[in-house]
């Protein structure tokens, strides 16, 4: 097992561990696993940089993060009958079962959850091709979005960490 | 698992380097990892947070996670990361003689 006795995330090793999460998706149940990573690598010392791309720049868009649903056409975790899911309704429903489970767990909420990470120094950074894409304006953005950057922006500000695709 | 001296104490260590008995742990010991982690010396902040986490891990059975520190402990989320700078999610724990918290918020 590595050596984390000293408390700072580095496994024993010299140099600051550090993770670059990209989060490219913009379903309620795709946004949570990387924020989530992202806070946990900050409790633990690990240095956190977020990229929201494409459907992901909703995570982080002010007046659409509140009102993410959950994906489930297509999606046989659900457990649910493929034509079902489908049937308008069903993943308003879907959305709102979710929602109640994260809060009975006492989960924050994606936009306090964003505001944890921010007081917690993870970096987070939109993307530019994907903000001219969607016709989104930078002040459209959560204010705890640092940047606007580019890919190869988002390449040096991931050098040296483990990079997670999600 | 291992066992160290800390502050002059035998202590059980874990592979991670936690203690495995927090009835071992004492004000000192709690100094003494501190130090070692970077912060010396704990504030009343410090202390305030290492009450709650010692309380409620012997109320709920386990350690607590940041989010249920920062929500009883009086400290705020910015708070507990200038006092833990290396990371409060761990150091809280080990500090206060707890092992490491299965919480991810």
């Amino acid at each position: 097992m590595a050596d984390n006795s000293n408390g700072d995330g580095n496994g024993g090793g010299s140099a600051p561990r550090k993770v670059a999460i990209i989060c490219s998706k913009g379903s309620l149940d795709m946004a949570y696993p990387g924020l989530i990573l992202a806070n946990a690598a900050r409790m633990m010392g690990i240095e956190a940089v977020m990229f929201f791309t494409f459907w992901g720049m909703d995570v982080i868009h002010e007046k659409r993060v509140d009102k993410l649903h959950t994906g489930i056409v297509g999606n046989p975790a659900t457990h649910m009958p493929a034509m079902l899911a489908g049937l308008p309704g069903v993943e308003g429903l879907a959305t709102k079962m979710m929602k109640k489970k994260i809060d009975d767990l006492d989960i924050p909420s994606v936009r306090e959850l964003i505001e944890m990470l921010d007081d917690a120094g993870a970096e987070l950074y939109g993307c530019q091709l994907a903000l001219d894409m969607m016709d989104i304006k930078e002040e459209d953005l959560l204010p705890q979005v640092r940047d606007v950057i580019s890919a190869m922006d988002f390449f040096d500000k991931a050098e040296g960490a483990q990079t997670i695709f999600i | 698992m291992a066992t160290a001296t800390i502050a002059g104490q035998e202590v059980e260590l874990n592979d991670d380097g936690f203690m495995t008995d927090s009835d071992q742990w004492s004000r000192e010991i709690a100094a003494e990892i501190a130090r070692d982690a970077g912060i010396d010396p704990l504030t009343e902040n410090h202390w305030k947070v290492i009450e709650f986490c010692r309380m409620d891990a012997v109320e709920k059975g386990t350690p607590p996670g940041v989010r249920r520190i920062t929500k009883n402990a009086g400290v705020s989320q910015k708070e507990i990361y200038a006092l833990f700078p290396k990371g409060p999610g761990i150091l809280a724990a080990k500090i206060s003689g707890l092992t490491k918290p299965k919480s991810c918020i």
